[in-house]
């Protein structure tokens, strides 16, 4: 009798699968937004809070071509093949016009090679690896968010100013962590050859033993320390350094720390000292950053992340390349895309044609203790621009096709 | 000399929580015969509960109460686990239950969402003991030391508890011989959900001592998963004094591996896994598992038969349908489908091995995964035309999956099943490691069909062609002089051998061919995505398959493919939902308590029960 239920089963899934296709009302354009809303939901959420922020602006003041601006947020559970399958039908099943979203990079890579095989139009908003535009790099594929390779040269830079000879680097053992030592040193050994690196050490990501990582760092007595590790890591990571004096007399570069994705989960025990890349909402200029935090707290009556940003300035991307393009043909918003300028709360950013990559920068800074709170201070924006690799560079870097 | 002291005091600090949480898990083993997935749920609650207390109550004597009280609150919620969820499925087929802690795990995991929100908490210092102090020169947190004196005293207690008590007796006595115990009088539930409830309370006491040291997240219930199943099944599974020391050897040794080799961080415990099983099967202190008490719990399974000629015409219907698909469907389902069908070719090779051969993988996402990487290696790194690639993909994995089956297959049950997770972890530690080859994380990417095979409709018949080969397959061979040996083997290796079978050799090679299928799976999967990444080869994959294939019905031809589709299926509608996780969880439990014999399992019995088909007893 074993058949009877497996013909049960498949006639239930053929009938799923063969539901009437959703008519796709016309008169709105939407968007395919893919994300690991449940999985990373502390990044998600006000990333998507930006979004939502973006789009009631732009539908406010008519919306893009004339049409209603809509977003379909999807989750992808973190899975970069569900993510795949999410993709094929946003574009085929939903009427989205193009793709975007992601955070993890593993993630945000498999939907950027389904996108240029496809030929769909993919807008990385989040994922750092390097790879998305370089190596692994396509026609299709563009990406917002200021890659590991920049925000790693912005700190190489201002390691190299100081005294420090001796470097020793703590990085999750996984590509970021790969990527964010690799870049770090390469850009510190261009300015300053005579840098040694005493002792690298590679803690799975999530899973670092923290006290021994401490112990080990101390033991090879470095003048300075460049962190990438994250999340819980780095609270860890803190908590057994400061507590064993690791960090004292110490230079310390954290990549992404000063985030308040990151730093804020410290609360007290935010580490003080550190230079930091990150985004200091609360003490912007005015002008339209300092604007933008108001209206994203009157909006959501709470303050804005990195990934609030972010979201953001996707929207804003996007519509720009849509009026740009002045059509939702692939091929139209695709080469509007390239060198199209857009103007966002961290000033005119350029999607460069070279790579697909944009200028936006980053903001880099120490970190102090205000209130009770970490916070970054003396911080300057650091244009993207200016820690780019030039278009023959990464000319060469790009698949050839 | 200080700093190895030092770092050996680092050791034994870190190993205090993993021992705590291990032991639980070693205990409900013992007793229960529950491999309790959502033990590290369990432990994640203890983080989080305790967190919370420790915000109301103030002080050292706060602070010391809270964590008692972490553990007092997850023990309750343990014991109401068992009652409501694991206490009408202990009568289902052995290892069953596994499916219903998965959905445990769901459902705590939207819980903890809902109650303590999304964001990393910070967890509150231990009052008193901020600080280092120095023990020769090195500095020292005092919370280490502090965990230094409550693991052993936690340990002592239990042991006395367990070798000194009334209590203690029968629980021990539960370990050897369950039937036994009930058969003398003892309330066999009582003791079960009493112990369930010890182990749940010990995971919760884990996770808020850990706090000091770290904090809660919603991650941390997958990630203190791996080392404690690998604690567990070092020290061997039910033994105490074998997870305290197996949890010292894997903290020690990470403390050392991170100084001298601090590369080899990911698969350091899996390779003293795999050295300690090979030297000692059954762990350090565990005891050979006694005969027959895995896989022939509930009903006997029955004789199956090939599918009379009703059955064979509907199915081919069914085939036809499916055939049919491109011409009355949209392109999307045709994506959807082929995702579903490559999810129950892979379901059915785990069904092969776990029904016909009564091997419980929980690794079998290293073929799957492997046949996926074997394809795409191929393609990034020689060249290899795509055809190729793509059948070369399941030999690669079915030849991993003999050699791996060869050192396994010296094992068997739990300790069987234990050892080829270690495997596919193994595997995963050395692509996710090796960058340069594998592209760690960042995966493979642009691995696609030749161009003859792109267009989604031929894509599509490909996969019909090969998953519905491949379950056939599966099925034919269950019918044939190797699927009666090897049914032989599982029901009895001693009348087996004795009939002449060779049950070892038999039992290899069904481990290698569901590799291959697998692996089949895998090369499928990765052509339709055009990337893979070294999820395929995670623990969640592997659990994936096995509760497809338990849900389904283990003892039913069909249950692997069933359950493939009612999970691919429900999934894909649920998934739109905000809290989809908690109604998944809760749906997986309901299904597990209403159709304890599966899903196939079960409609047969209510078929037959209403006289719709005929019984066949023998």
């Amino acid at each position: 009798m074993k058949h009877k239920s497996i013909i049960k089963a498949l006639t239930a899934a053929v009938l799923i699968m063969s539901a009437p296709l959703a008519v796709v009302a016309q008169d709105t354009i939407k968007i395919g937004e893919i994300n690991h809303y449940k999985r990373m939901a502390a990044f998600a959420g006000p990333y998507k809070n930006g979004i939502e922020l973006a789009i009631e602006e732009v539908n406010a003041s008519g919306g893009v071509l004339g049409k209603p601006l809509e977003f379909i947020f999807r989750d992808d559970q973190g899975k970069p093949g569900e993510a795949v399958k999410i993709a094929e039908e946003l574009m085929t099943r939903e009427g989205t016009v193009m793709l975007t979203g992601t955070i993890l990079s593993n993630v945000g890579l498999a939907i950027s090679s389904f996108a240029g095989e496809k030929g769909y139009v993919y807008l990385a908003s989040e994922p750092l690896a390097d790879s998305i535009v370089w190596s692994a790099g396509n026609p299709y594929t563009f990406r917002l968010r200021a890659s590991t390779f920049m925000q790693a040269a912005m700190l190489a830079e201002a390691a190299a100013k100081t005294d420090a000879k001796k470097f020793a680097t703590i990085a999750p053992n996984y590509a970021y962590g790969k990527d964010a030592v690799a870049a770090f040193k390469k850009n510190l050994l261009k300015l300053k050859p005579d840098v040694e690196f005493v002792a690298e050490q590679w803690p799975g990501v999530f899973k670092i033993d923290a006290g021994a990582e401490v112990q080990a760092l101390e033991r090879a007595k470095p003048d300075a320390i460049y962190n990438v590790t994250f999340g819980p890591d780095l609270a860890k990571f803190v908590r057994e350094g400061g507590d064993r004096g690791l960090f004292d007399g110490r230079q310390v570069y954290g990549l992404l720390s000063g985030e308040p994705e990151y730093l804020d989960p410290l609360g007290a025990e935010a580490p003080e000292g550190w230079t930091v890349t990150g985004y200091p909402w609360y003490d912007l200029p005015s002008g339209p950053g300092a604007d933008f935090v108001t209206t994203y707290q009157s909006r959501w009556d709470d303050y804005p992340r990195i990934g609030s940003l972010v979201g953001y300035m996707t929207v804003q991307s996007i519509v720009a390349a849509l009026n740009r393009a002045g059509s939702t043909e692939t091929e139209a918003i695709r080469s509007a895309f390239e060198d199209l300028p857009v103007n966002t709360p961290v000033g005119d950013i350029i999607f460069r044609a070279s790579d697909h990559q944009s200028t936006m920068g980053a903001y880099v800074g120490s970190t102090t203790l205000r209130d009770g709170k970490g916070v970054m201070i003396n911080w300057e924006y650091k244009n993207g621009a200016d820690y780019l690799p030039s278009d023959e560079e990464v000319a060469k870097m790009r698949p050839s096709k | 000399m200080e700093f190895f002291v030092a770092q050996i005091i680092t050791g034994l600090a870190n190993a205090s929580s993993l021992f705590l949480v291990a032991c639980g898990l070693s205990l409900i083993f013992g007793v229960t015969r529950i491999v309790n997935f959502a033990h590290g749920s369990l432990y994640m609650l203890g983080a989080y509960i305790g967190y919370t207390f420790m915000q109301v109550l103030p002080g050292g004597l706060g602070f010391w109460s809270s964590i008692l009280l972490a553990g007092l609150s997850v023990g309750v919620i343990g014991v109401l686990v068992e009652m409501l969820v694991l206490r009408p499925v202990y009568k289902a087929p052995e290892l069953f239950q596994l499916v219903a802690t998965f959905g445990v795990i769901l459902v705590i995991q939207d819980i903890a969402l809902i109650v303590f929100g999304p964001e990393d908490l910070l967890g509150p210092r231990a009052p008193g003991l901020r600080g280092v102090i120095r023990v020769m020169g090195e500095p020292i947190p005092k919370y280490d030391i502090t965990l230094l004196v409550i693991t052993p005293i936690v340990a002592l207690t239990l042991w006395y508890l367990i070798t000194q008590t009334r209590v203690g007796v029968l629980v021990r006595a539960a370990t050897q011989d369950r039937e036994m115990v009930s058969a003398l009088g003892v309330n066999q539930a009582w003791l079960f959900t009493g112990v369930f409830g010890l182990g749940s309370a010990l995971a919760g006491l884990g996770g808020a001592l850990q706090l000091p040291k770290g904090g809660a997240d919603l991650l941390m219930d997958f990630h203190i998963l791996a080392p404690v199943f690998v604690v567990v099944v070092i020290g061997g599974m039910g033994s105490l004094p074998g997870a305290y020391l197996a949890a010292v050897i894997i903290s020690v040794l990470n403390v050392f591996a991170v100084t001298y080799l601090p590369q080899s961080t990911l698969v350091l415990m899996f390779i003293v896994m795999i050295v300690v099983l090979t030297i000692r099967p059954y762990g350090l202190f565990g005891r050979e598992e006694v005969a027959g008490e895995h896989g022939q719990v509930g009903e006997p399974e029955r004789p199956i038969k090939p599918a009379s000629a009703r059955m064979q015409l509907l199915a081919s219907g069914l085939i036809l349908l499916l055939a049919m698909m491109p011409f009355y469907t949209a392109s999307f389902s045709l994506v959807f489908t082929t995702d579903v069908l490559i999810f129950c070719l892979f379901a059915a090779s785990l069904h092969f091995l776990l029904g016909l051969g009564g091997l419980v993988s929980f690794g079998h996402a290293a073929y799957y995964g492997g046949g996926a990487y074997v394809a795409a290696l191929l393609v990034t790194h020689v060249n290899t035309p795509m055809e190729l690639a793509f059948l070369l993909a399941p030999l690669g994995a079915g030849i991993a999956a003999l050699a791996i089956g060869w050192v396994c297959l010296r094992l068997t049950g739990v300790y069987f099943a234990m050892l080829t997770l270690a495997f596919a972890q193994l595997l995963w530690s050395l692509v996710f490691q090796w960058g340069e080859v594998t592209g760690g994380d960042d995966g493979l990417v642009n691995i696609w069909p030749s161009e003859w095979l792109k267009p989604t409709i031929i894509y599509y018949y490909l996969t019909l062609l090969f998953c519905v080969g491949g379950i056939l397959l599966l099925r034919h061979i269950a019918h044939s002089p190797f699927g009666y040996a090897l049914r032989a083997a599982r029901d009895s290796q001693r009348q087996a051998e004795s009939t002449g079978i060779d049950t070892r050799k038999i039992q290899l090679l069904a481990f290698g061919f569901a590799g291959f299928m697998g692996g089949l799976a895998g090369a499928l999967f990765v052509f339709s995505k055009g990337s893979v990444f070294p999820n395929e080869l995670e623990i969640a994959r592997s659990f994936d398959a096995l509760i497809v294939v338990f849900l389904g019905g283990v003892k039913t031809l069909a249950g692997g493919v069933a359950g493939g589709v009612f999970f691919k299926g429900i999934e894909d509608i649920l998934i739109k939902f905000e809290y989809w996780r908690l109604v998944m969880g809760l749906l997986i439990i309901f299904v597990v308590i209403l159709a304890p014999e599966g899903i196939v399992g079960s409609l047969r019995k209510g078929a037959e029960r209403l006289n719709l088909i005929k019984s066949r007893h023998m």
